[in-house]
């Protein structure tokens, strides 16, 4: 791996700062993504400014209406929390399936949500938990925040603090792993919020993404005649030679079916 | 029995250092003052290298020099040869094309060896590569068997046309062609035997020391065979003499055939070693691993199967296609095409079998023998057809091989191609493997599935294969450029404990115990008292090494029979002690006794005796007690049993899950069954691996797509049931410890059982077809065509 | 250059690293730990887990750097002297390695369920496993170690103490 000048901030200001001053810099948060990016030397960054030492970044609380995770909350913290159990167990339960037990262990939200891997799990929740991303200096609405294949609407030194998740009322998600790298190859989140139902997807296109017309369906009637008819067209979706745009296209419509009935 | 002797589960000797991190791998050694060695690797799968520009890369920091194929050939260095000589139909011998350590003026595959790059630390190393400048003009590659041998495919080499290394044959054909004449029906399957990384958990490595006082070259590296790369090595690339090469193999974290072979980086870092003045070490990242070491399968097979009204099956022909890669490995040749097609007969009583292979170059890394080596092709390609042969027959699937099972009473039993069998129970293992399978009730489990929406599937092989390699003769006939012999040197020391030096190799396979646990039977000492040595040419007398599950058959043999010269001099030594005739001695559990009286001595004082020979007669008995010697097998050992499968199918995503795995299997005799179920149990795993998910896959530029273990699926935890582990065993008749072999049988003989079951689920939607591995998609796609639906599923 | 300092198998060590160091490199190449193994780069196979702050940790995937203070406990951390861990009695008396490369990482993980949950089923034991790789046994005997230790520690757990209040022999 190709050196770098290695920073711990003390705060999120000092962080950022550190960024600003950092030829091309990363932050570290968790180093799940990032770290195995770097040992293949697709990506070097100059700096690398980790965030451990801001522990005030890895709580979880409940916030009105909202559940509050701090970006730097372990998978493993998200998967064992009680508010997160009690208040949206299917966030929980994601968390449970991303990687394996010892990279819940050191990943992060926040590392997570800002590296934006197409077959990550937490974007499916972000979108439908109409979640918001707060960073050092705002609040962006998870649809406005993921944007691309590993693009987000972050600016270079943006750092992101903590996601709100709203509280569903019931929500399921439904992951096909991949046999490999245990990524998802299709995820769909599905949530009842009081403003009705969301259904999100990972894994399936370069980005994660919602399905208006099957919220639309559902809003109707959430039984099996939601899905008569209903199907994703590949066009647009990941195609490899594990999986098929065809394929995923197909797994969407599996595991949508399921995670409403699961949600129900 | 002696306690810790033949038969016991003795718990492992070798575990203590494994569990307290003290384990020895090459990666763990570090000799002072070592430089770090770094491969520089072509990214294109055919290319000319047009030229290469080291200065930048040399003037990085901590660089001590780059390497390129230019230096190595003004040392005259060799080539890597190829173990096996193959002749065709004609008569002609194989294509033999030139494998340099690094190449000169062509790459052919992604990962061929470029230059090397040599640096104080292996970070140094590897960045100063990136820095290397290397000019490729790109040509047309071509991965695919298929591809390689269509008209106009680019070639690997000039001198092989149509890529062809050898067209060769096996068999008597007028006797198949007379058979098909007179067939009642013929079945004919296509399969695809789909390509595999093997992926031993330890990636390569390997350190050159050359001693420039003594003259004298050190090689440590993960190796099967130190002897085997000793000789390679030493005769053939660097030509260094066996008395100044000494090859190391110590902890080796797994093989599975892919360490048995001799590579580029062995003769790069011993040459480097001498070049620098100094240790240079090098060690395989993961990723290039899998651009790097040999490969496995990879194979297209066409065969048709003759039956008779009855069902008998009269006759098979097959026709192969292997790809070998862009260099012929080690055993590249002879895994195709000895290994295999001799078995095509199978534990059926076919009467002719006629078979073809061609071995094809493409642009892909050499593939070589992996765990069972052309033995599980062999295998899947039978019993898949054997199940289509039920199907298209109407008889029941395991009718249809009771019918055909060669019968207890025939051993040994002569086959078509060449094998006698000389030992084996089929019915029984087949009737023990459906009892234990609950294979009658299996009806029942079928419907419960169903009514959960799944489709359930059982499917079963039966199966014989070939191992203990091998009669020199027999190998020598072939075409191997080897005796496939072993040695063993049994040290008996003056307080009785015993040294046993061995030609085989442990990676895993325990031979620390096993192999104590039969000089406990065979001395009468506690196993604690016997320590085994391997893997040090310096050490060992000679040794070919372990793989095709030739380390108890063989190996084993040659220390049974270095522990009978021990006994026979031990009786001497008693006589002489009791002052009677060896003759009248008898020895048991570690007692000479003078038969019919109670005067012995202990087998611990005729051990002190040898070596403190205070009165001995010198012109009839020498003092010490340390024996060798070399065995040669008289023939093949024939492990043989039934393997049986029960997969659970997600009909919506294709998703295939193994519920139940049940095998019995006859491995000969058992010295330790602890042992025995655990390499079953591996070769299980793997097996299965090949048959649900492992899949090595180029695109058509010749770029690897499953390159690393991130695409690459390999079975976890998870994926697999407990199996089911039955033994029913004959004894090998041919060799003194009536062994037969166990390290592969997992791996043959499970893959069709998975197919099978895996089909007989899809079997009532319709499905006929599906090649290795049955993934989720593959899967879904057949259940979709079959319900003849072209677009996706609503 | 940086200094990093953590204890490793109870024993404080501070070293000189260049920033990239990897925490799997740190405990090989400055601390001649070797029992922690490098099976793959992409942090799939396991063989190189150990345990940081208490919990199991792929140190492929950690710099050593971010160890700093940190307790640090690799495979040779595991016996107590000669005595062995459970989980090294268990994987020896089930015949639960064969080559021993990925024995320590799966070990280590292992150590960390049972530290979860110490009455774990055979799919829970499985399913914690995912982040390991074993090519040789096929996982059967490294279950059943698993669950075999589970059963001796909650035995040792329950058990009354030994009436000799001495040291440990």
């Amino acid at each position: 791996m190709k050196n770098f000048r290695f920073h711990r901030p003390q705060s999120v200001a000092e962080a950022v700062a550190v960024m600003n001053g950092a030829e091309a810099g990363k932050y570290l948060a968790g180093g799940q993504s990032l770290l195995p990016v770097m040992k293949l030397g697709l990506a070097e960054p100059t700096d690398v400014i980790a965030l451990d030492a801001l522990r005030e970044l890895n709580e979880v609380r409940v916030d009105g209406e909202a559940l509050v995770i701090g970006a730097l909350a372990t998978h493993y913290q998200v998967h064992t929390s009680p508010h997160v159990n009690k208040l949206a167990p299917a966030l929980a339960d994601l968390a449970g399936h991303i990687g394996d037990a010892q990279v819940r262990n050191r990943g992060t939200l926040g590392g997570s949500v800002a590296h934006a891997d197409p077959a990550a799990d937490y974007p499916a929740a972000l979108l439908a938990l109409d979640a918001v991303v707060h960073t050092d200096r705002r609040a962006l609405p998870a649809e406005a925040f993921f944007t691309g294949l590993f693009e987000t609407a972050l600016e270079p030194d943006e750092l992101v603090t903590a996601v709100r998740f709203s509280l569903p009322r019931k929500s399921a998600y439904v992951k096909f792993a991949h046999r490999a790298s245990k990524y998802a190859v299709v995820g769909v989140m599905v949530a009842r919020l009081d403003k009705g139902f969301r259904v999100a997807v990972t894994g399936a296109g370069p980005k994660a993404f919602r399905l208006p017309e099957l919220e639309a369906r559902l809003a109707k009637s959430c039984g099996p005649d939601a899905f008569e008819g209903f199907y994703l067209s590949p066009g647009e979706l990941n195609g490899d030679h594990d999986a098929s745009a065809e394929y995923r296209a197909h797994l969407v419509g599996v595991l949508a079916r399921r995670a409403v009935a699961a949600a129900a | 029995m002696t306690a810790g002797g033949i038969g016991e589960p003795l718990l492992r000797k070798e575990d203590r250092r494994f569990l307290l991190g003290k384990g020895r791998y090459t990666d763990d050694l570090n000799l002072p003052h070592q430089a770090h060695a770094y491969v520089v690797r072509s990214p294109h799968a055919s290319a000319r290298v047009a030229s290469i520009d080291a200065s930048r890369a040399l003037a990085m920091p901590g660089v001590l020099a780059v390497f390129t194929g230019a230096d190595l050939a003004a040392d005259q260095v060799g080539g890597l040869p190829c173990g096996w000589l193959i002749k065709s139909k004609d008569g002609s011998p194989m294509v033999e094309p030139p494998h340099p350590p690094l190449v000169t003026d062509r790459v052919r595959h992604v990962g061929d060896q470029v230059a090397v790059v040599v640096a104080e630390t292996h970070a140094q190393a590897k960045a100063a590569a990136r820095e290397l400048e290397v000019e490729y003009e790109t040509l047309p590659a071509v991965a695919r068997l298929r591809d390689a041998v269509a008209p106009g495919a680019p070639a690997v080499w000039a001198e092989a046309p149509g890529n062809v290394c050898f067209d060769w044959e096996l068999g008597d054909r007028a006797a198949v062609e007379a058979a098909f004449a007179r067939a009642h029906r013929v079945v004919e399957i296509e399969l695809v035997n789909n390509r595999l990384v093997p992926n031993a958990m330890e990636p390569r490595a390997a350190i050159g020391d050359y001693d420039a006082a003594d003259d004298r070259y050190t090689l440590y590296t993960t190796s099967q065979n130190p002897h085997l790369i000793r000789l390679l090595m030493g005769a053939f690339v660097l030509k260094i003499p066996e008395h100044k090469l000494r090859v190391v193999a110590p902890d080796v974290g797994g093989g599975f055939g892919s360490k048995i072979f001799h590579y580029a980086e062995e003769a790069i870092v011993t040459w480097a070693s001498r070049k620098l003045g100094r240790p240079v070490k090098w060690v395989a990242e993961r990723t290039e691993a899998f651009v790097s070491d040999a490969h496995g399968r990879d194979h297209v097979t066409r065969a048709r199967l003759a039956l008779d009204k009855d069902g008998h099956f009269l006759a098979l022909r097959v026709e192969t296609l292997a790809n070998l890669g862009a260099y012929l490995s080690t055993f590249a040749t002879v895994t195709p095409t000895y290994l295999s097609a001799p078995l095509l007969g199978g534990p059926y009583t076919t009467e002719a079998v006629y078979a073809e292979v061609k071995g094809v170059f493409t642009h892909t890394v050499p593939v070589d023998a992996y765990r069972g080596a052309g033995r599980p092709e062999a295998t899947y390609l039978l019993e898949r057809l054997v199940d289509k042969a039920a199907r298209e027959t109407g008889i029941d699937r395991v009718e249809l091989r009771r019918k055909n099972l060669i019968p207890s009473d025939a051993f040994p039993y002569q086959t078509p191609l060449a094998f006698t069998y000389d030992s084996g129970d089929y019915q029984a293992t087949l009737e023990l493997a459906l009892r234990e399978s609950e294979y009658a009730s299996f009806e029942a489990r079928r419907a419960e599935a169903a009514a959960r929406g799944k489709l359930r599937g059982i499917g079963l092989s039966t199966y014989v294969e070939a191992c203990g390699l091998a009669p020199s003769a027999v190998a020598g006939s072939l075409g191997c450029r080897a005796g496939l012999y072993d040695a063993a040197s049994v040290r008996v020391h003056p307080t009785g404990s015993v040294t046993v030096y061995t030609g085989a190799h442990s990676h895993g396979q325990g031979h620390e115990t096993t192999f104590a646990q039969i000089v406990a039977e065979r001395l009468g000492v506690a196993p604690e008292a016997v320590e085994i040595v391997h893997g040090d040419t310096d050490k060992i007398p000679f040794g070919m090494g372990t793989y095709g599950s030739r380390s108890l058959a063989v190996c084993g043999s040659a220390i049974a029979k270095a522990l009978d010269k021990i006994v026979a001099k031990s009786k001497k030594i008693a006589a002489h002690l009791l002052e009677s005739d060896p003759g009248d001695l008898e020895f048991e559990a570690g007692a000479f006794r003078v038969a019919g009286t109670d005067r012995q001595k202990s087998f611990g004082e005729v051990a002190f005796a040898a070596y403190v020979p205070h009165n001995f007669p010198h012109e009839s008995l020498e003092p010490g007690l340390d024996e060798s010697a070399f065995y040669d097998p008289k023939n093949f050992t024939f492990p043989g049993g039934c393997h049986v499968a029960e997969v659970e199918i997600d009909p919506e995503t294709g998703e295939v899950e193994l519920a139940r795995v049940t095998v019995a299997d006859d491995v000969g005799r058992v010295i330790n069954p602890v042992i025995v179920d655990g390499q079953i149990h591996g070769g299980l795993a793997q097996g299965i691996g090949q048959a649900l998910c492992e899949n090595c896959v180029y695109d058509d530029e010749g770029q690897l797509l499953s390159g690393s273990f991130m695409t690459y699926a390999m079975p976890r935890a998870a994926d697999l049931p407990n199996f089911k582990v039955g033994l029913h065993v004959t004894h090998c008749t041919h060799n003194p410890l009536g062994v037969k072999g166990v390290g592969e049988i997992g791996s043959i003989g499970v893959p069709p059982a998975v197919m099978n079951a895996v089909l007989d689920a899809l079997a009532p939607a319709g499905v006929t077809h599906l090649d290795m591995p049955a993934t989720s998609e593959r899967v879904w796609r057949a259940l979709r065509e079959a319900r003849g639906q072209k677009g996706p599923t609503p | 250059m940086a200094k990093v300092s953590l204890t490793v198998n109870r024993k404080l060590a501070s070293v000189d690293i260049e920033p990239s160091t990897l925490l799997v490199e740190l405990l090989r190449e400055k601390l001649g730990l070797t029992g922690t193994h490098v099976g793959c780069d992409t942090s799939q196979c396991g063989a190189c887990v150990v345990h940081v702050g208490g919990q199991s940790v792929k140190a492929c995937t950690m710099l050593a750097i971010e160890a700093e203070g940190a307790e640090v406990v690799t495979v040779e951390g595991l016996a107590e002297g000669e005595r062995l861990h459970p989980m090294q009695e268990a994987f020896r008396n089930e015949h639960g390695l064969q080559c021993g490369f990925c024995t320590p990482g799966m070990m280590m993980s292992a150590v960390d369920l049972l530290r979860h949950n110490p009455d774990p089923t055979e799919r829970e034991v499985r399913a914690w496993l995912e982040g390991n790789i074993c090519r040789c046994t096929g996982y059967q005997n490294i279950v059943k170690a698993v669950l075999a230790c589970a059963r001796a520690m909650r035995e040792r757990a329950a058990a009354p103490p030994p009436a000799s209040k001495g040291g440990r022999s």
